[in-house]
């Protein structure tokens, strides 16, 4: 336990315990004896709880001004190899962590497995901790782990839990993104022995970012495995097929901390160990990611649009979506990036509340196909007005969470990336079409008998899904708080790249100052009346 | 009281969230009192806020009130906050003024209906939309109540939602405006990164500094815009279809508010258009093909709301026009008459409806005008004004636009052109509604003449449709028809409107003086953007004279035709008139067509090609695991035999480079 006693700052290690409460959580439920299974629910939700409460306190507790990483922990791991269990937050992450905090124990609560929930609510729990470690982690080789780490209770979860072609799902998902983590370890390691210096060998991020000593050349080789292992993460189009498969067959829980969580690693991992790590190759190949971004968006789009299953097309307005992330990411903007990040939780909130929701149909009708699927707004209202709340979340509708993402990227990146941005704008027509041709045809016309009967949201489903509709709505009117948060790390993040590389952000227009007239009326807010 | 601002739109958003809360136990009528009264309300806080703004000095009539950050992203500060100028408040005025009539009258449309209180939410939520659109003090609120109007429009043209053909216009208004709002946000994005503000005070005293090019691209951005959300060419497809919604909706959204978003924005970014001379031809020359191409159409419609829709698409055009014109208080006093006559005549229509057992075919229709004498009577104050005939409201604001058409600042003859076309649309328009009026109110009844055979059932359509060609309106069975007067609750508001249609060109008389109210009000907020009218007194009423000639030639020709029977009616109604030209059609086989081939080109491309490579390489390295499995045999011997003969090699290769 002396791995929780935090170095540089007295007491409690927050970070630590994050990963420790559920990977704990995990070992009790699997001790949990024989002909009690009904208890694993209880308990791993409550594990998963405590850890979400633990996240909820680290959002209280984070000062948003401060632009570094927060609350570290370093301990000494394989000292040898400079290899150490470092861990911190800081604006990038920390939002991300709070979804991991309070995603996991909604959908453990709320979602049933539908059978063997003992080892369901273990692996869950693995997968949380491994999560939290993933986006805490400022150790290469602690990433590393936890990068892979997560394959495995997901595809446990695909395997064990899922539909009809799973084992297809599953192994397509694990050996498709393993392939990519060979490349990634590849680097790693490149990159540790050949930054290697005076002061010996060292895997921490920090060191190896400030330091930046190796060739361009080492360099840009370095970031673009790394950025293979995350484009097919994320997933950026041509190395996306995996995803449609892994969604559909993975029950709901798995498909919404696909969705929620695990695409973000890859999103997560551009910006801390692409854009931090490799400042120069990431301005050099941004042009190529932003290229398959914008494609990503357009074609993502197209494909959803012709889908038959419900769940795949949400599966491909993922696709979409991330390629708006990844735009942000690479616009090179405050307000981009900050755009960027905003979105991977924007689209954790929008894609796991439709998984959610696809779920319940799911579940009521034992079908996903569209054509099967007619008129349920009739049957059901309260879950058509659910699915519409989300719907335009997803459709970017402005008040609603996704919009301020979307916009903050789109506005950001049109200053660097300026057609680039035109077509990516264009991808928001698209998705109206996608989702509203589909909502029409499954909610909308006179339903048959079949449908007709379909059961309305039951309240432990309705509890469920508010907390989604809740931030939907709160971060649509109200980002203040989490770009706040997020800004200073950004920043700072940007001068980074400045200052190792040729790119320089652009220059503010000159305002000049407005006349009279305006400053008058100024001042006068608040007054008369 | 300015500093109330923010109640105008925070009631409406107050109807809402009780009725979202509550609506259905508070139920029918109750749901529909509350929401009206939170309209009401906005109304009066509205009036008292113009009234304070009144009190100031004409040129001191700008007052701004920030609530928070919204957006705090970087260089980029969007604030919720609005701008109260003359400009707005007077669309805020009109707005919260019509939409409380329409809820009042919803109150007694919408009676029976299963989705009493639903109607209402959605109702709120589009007045709360529609005041963050014209109150927000920067170009991304304002594109929040864009939005959320039109999301409004969405689900309140889908409202009948069993209805394929309603689900189906619902979808096809928002995608079409989707188109709008892309042009928008590249707009906002383009002022943004030029003159780094996207606040309105700013935007106007920052745009000097717009190079042209970037004042035309932000232009002709915006045009887009306002062509999806108003209904311009070649956007305006949606609003015909957007009928299939109730009609209050129709007389509410697609007629006196949401469709004149478009008109608002370009009024509201004239400091831009300023600087582009040829944005402003080329959104004149749209407006003025707008305006006869959809008054063609109109007078083939047979379902009475079609012909109130092209009508409004065609008036819309008529304001850009005089958008492009420079004459934006002409577009504003043609936009809040054209709210009063519309409004009217689509609540008109419903009523007619409503009475009528829910025919919409004029055809079946004919001397209502003895068993609905006020409906008759209101319907006909909005027909007067409408087809230019003075004193009626229309006749004035549309005289002005014909007026500043006429004196278009250079581009060679352009504006004489626009001026004739503009006014054989006034011809037109005169033609088409006295058409209705005719068939609908006077003749003979043809209530229960027996209809052709009903189109086939709507339920059946194939699902896997892609957008296909509007359904015609399905023709029910009717029992005997007893037509009715309406309840109070829809001739009241009918007898208001009718009151505003009648009288509101008082609201910039030219004739008493220097009365001119509206555009002496409005005058601060164009100063340096509008165009002035040079004319004098004699050309002026001249061009008012022909006019008003053409307007009672096209009254004249519809009551040969439809009243006194004298010429055959059929024959002025070729198909393409009453299908517009096919364009909708050709849009549908477009998108149903090609663009659907390319999305499954897409999709299977995706399944076949992408996904099939990946499944190709671990095909690929199972067969290689295959072809070397048998070397992994297990037997000693074959090992044995393996080792012996690759150190064989290995000494012969080193042998060789040895000896070499």
């Amino acid at each position: 336990m002396s791995i929780l006693a935090a170095t540089g700052d007295a007491g409690f290690a927050i970070l630590n315990w994050l990963i420790l409460v559920p990977a704990v959580g995990a070992v009790v439920v699997a001790f949990i004896p024989r002909g009690r299974e009904d208890l694993a629910r209880p308990v791993g939700t409550a594990f998963s709880a405590a850890a979400g409460a633990l996240s909820v306190y680290l959002l209280a507790v984070f000062d948003g001004s401060d632009p570094g990483f927060q609350f570290e922990s370093t301990r000494s791991w394989i000292a040898d190899l400079g290899i150490s269990w470092h861990v911190g937050v800081d604006g990038i992450s920390l939002f991300l962590v709070v979804l991991t905090g309070l995603i996991f124990p909604i959908v453990l609560a709320g979602l049933d497995p539908h059978g063997d929930p003992k080892p369901y609510t273990a692996w869950m729990l693995v997968l949380q901790a491994a999560s939290f470690g993933a986006f805490l982690a400022l150790d290469l080789f602690l990433f590393f782990v936890f990068f892979e780490v997560v394959l495995v209770p997901m595809y446990m979860l695909i395997a064990g839990w899922g539909y009809d072609r799973r084992r297809y799902a599953a192994n397509k998902f694990f050996i498709y993104t393993m392939a990519g983590s060979a490349l990634m370890l590849v680097a790693i390691i490149a990159v540790v022995s050949l930054s290697a210096s005076d002061g010996g060998i060292t895997f921490d991020l920090n060191t190896l970012a400030e330091r930046q000593s190796l060739a361009t050349n080492t360099a840009r080789w370095a970031f673009a495995a790394f950025a293979v292992a995350f484009a097919i993460k994320i997933p950026l189009v041509p190395v996306h097929t995996w995803l449609p498969d892994a969604h559909t067959q993975a029950p709901t829980g798995g498909s919404v901390i696909l969705a929620a969580v695990m695409l973000k690693l890859g999103t997560y991992g551009l910006v801390r160990f692409g854009l931090y790590l490799f400042p120069e190759a990431s301005v050099y190949f941004a042009p190529v990611l932003v290229t398959l971004a914008v494609i990503g968006i357009i074609y993502g789009a197209l494909v959803a649009t012709m889908q038959t299953d419900l769940k795949r097309l949400v599966a491909y307005s993922s696709v979409a979506h991330m390629g708006f992330v990844v735009l942000g990411i690479f616009a090179f903007t405050v307000t981009g990036l900050e755009g960027g990040i905003l979105q991977m939780v924007n689209h954790g909130v929008s894609t796991g509340a439709l998984f959610i929701l696809v779920g319940f149909i799911y579940e009521r009708r034992h079908t996903r196909r569209i054509s099967e699927l007619k008129g349920l707004q009739k049957a059901a209202p309260v879950m058509a007005g659910f699915f519409t709340v989300v719907m335009l979340s997803s459709v970017g509708l402005p008040g609603l969470n996704g919009f301020v993402g979307e916009f903050l990227i789109l506005i950001g990146s049109f200053a660097t990336r300026r057609w680039w941005t035109v077509v990516a704008a264009a991808g928001v027509i698209l998705a109206a079409l996608y989702l509203l041709w589909a909502y029409q045809r499954v909610f909308h016309g006179a339903p048959d008998e079949v449908n007709a009967e379909t059961r309305d949201l039951l309240t432990r489903e309705k509890l469920v899904l508010a907390p989604f509709v809740a931030a939907i709505v709160f971060i649509g009117v109200y980002p203040a708080p989490l770009l706040d948060r997020v800004e200073p790390a950004v920043d700072s993040l940007i001068t980074h790249i400045e200052d190792n590389s040729n790119y320089r952000r652009p220059d503010q227009p000159v305002v000049v100052p407005a006349p009279t007239q305006s400053e008058d009326t100024g001042a006068e807010t608040g007054g008369e009346g | 009281m300015l500093d109330l601002i923010w109640l105008v739109p925070a009631l409406p958003l107050a109807g809402f969230l009780i009725l979202v809360a509550a609506g259905a136990r508070l139920g029918e009528p109750r749901a529909g009192w509350v929401a009206t009264a939170f309209t009401s309300a906005s109304f009066v806080v509205t009036a008292l806020v113009w009234i304070s703004l009144l009190g100031r000095d004409a040129e001191n009539r700008v007052f701004e009130k920030v609530l928070f950050d919204w957006l705090p992203a970087g260089n980029l500060r969007v604030e919720a906050g609005f701008l109260v100028d003359p400009l707005a408040i007077t669309m805020a005025l009109f707005v919260t003024f019509v939409s409380s009539l329409i809820h009042l009258y919803s109150v007694g449309y919408m009676h029976g209906d299963p989705k009493f209180s639903k109607f209402f939410v959605y109702l709120n939520l589009f007045v709360f939309s529609m005041l963050m659109l014209v109150l927000g003090n920067n170009l991304v609120l304002t594109f929040l109540g864009w939005e959320g109007v039109g999301a409004c429009s969405y689900l309140l043209i889908s409202f009948w939602h069993t209805r394929e053909s309603a689900a189906r216009a619902g979808k096809k208004a928002f995608i079409t405006n989707r188109v709008g709002d892309w042009g928008f946000m590249l707009a906002t994005f383009l002022i943004f990164t030029t003159l780094g503000t996207v606040t309105y005070t700013d935007i106007g005293a920052l745009a000097p500094n717009l190079a042209g090019g970037t004042a035309t691209a932000v232009s002709l951005l915006l045009l887009v815009a306002a062509a999806g959300k108003s209904a311009q060419l070649p956007l305006y497809v949606w609003l015909p279809d957007a009928m299939e919604g109730p009609t209050p909706v129709s007389a509410l959204i697609h007629a006196a508010t949401m469709v004149t978003a478009g008109v608002y924005l370009l009024s509201r970014m004239s400091p831009v258009l300023v600087h582009s001379d040829v944005s402003l031809r080329i959104i004149a020359v749209v407006g003025t093909a707008t305006a006869l191409f959809a008054a063609l159409a109109a007078t083939a419609q047979h379902d009475i709301k079609k012909v109130l829709a092209y009508s409004t698409v065609s008036q819309l055009g008529y304001m850009f026009l005089a958008v492009g014109s420079g004459a934006y208080v002409a577009a504003l006093f043609h936009m809040i008459t054209h709210a009063f006559f519309k409004a009217l005549l689509f609540l008109g229509a419903g009523s007619v409806i409503h009475a009528m057992n829910d025919e919409q075919d004029m055809r079946y229709m004919g001397a209502l005008r003895k068993v609905m004498p006020i409906t008759g009577a209101t319907f006909i104050v909005g027909w007067l004004a409408i087809a230019g005939v003075p004193p009626f409201a229309g006749f004035w604001s549309k005289d002005d636009i014909l007026l500043a058409a006429w004196e278009m600042d250079g581009g060679g003859g352009l504006g004489k052109v626009l001026w004739a076309v503009g006014l054989f649309t006034a011809l037109l328009t005169a033609y088409y509604m006295s058409r209705q009026v005719f068939m609908v109110f006077y003749g003979e009844a043809h209530w229960n003449e027996a209809r052709p055979a009903p189109a086939t059932d709507n339920d059946e359509v194939d699902l896997a449709e892609f957008e296909g060609p509007p359904e015609t309106v399905t023709v029910e069975a009717h029992s005997e028809v007893h037509p009715h007067e309406s309840p109070w609750t829809m001739w009241v508001p009918l007898v208001v409107l009718a009151t505003g249609a009648a009288l509101g060109g008082l609201l910039n008389l030219p004739v008493i003086g220097d009365w001119l109210f509206l555009e002496r009000f409005l005058e601060p907020v164009f100063a340096g953007t509008m165009h002035h009218i040079t004319a004098g007194t004699g050309t002026k009423l001249l061009l008012a004279a022909i006019a008003t000639t053409g307007a009672l030639i096209g009254i004249w020709f519809a009551a040969q035709v439809w009243l006194w029977r004298r010429v055959d009616g059929r024959k002025l109604e070729p198909r393409l008139l009453e299908d517009a030209f096919e364009v909708d059609a050709a849009y549908a086989r477009f998108f149903g067509g090609p663009g659907r081939a390319t999305a499954q080109l897409a999709a299977d491309t995706d399944r076949v090609v992408v996904d099939g490579a990946v499944n190709g390489v671990a095909q690929g390295t199972r067969r290689l695991g295959f072809l070397l499995q048998p070397a992994q045999s297990g037997l000693v011997r074959q090992y044995a035999i393996g080792i012996a003969v690759g150190a064989l090699g290995l000494a012969t290769w080193l042998l060789i480079g040895a000896v070499a």
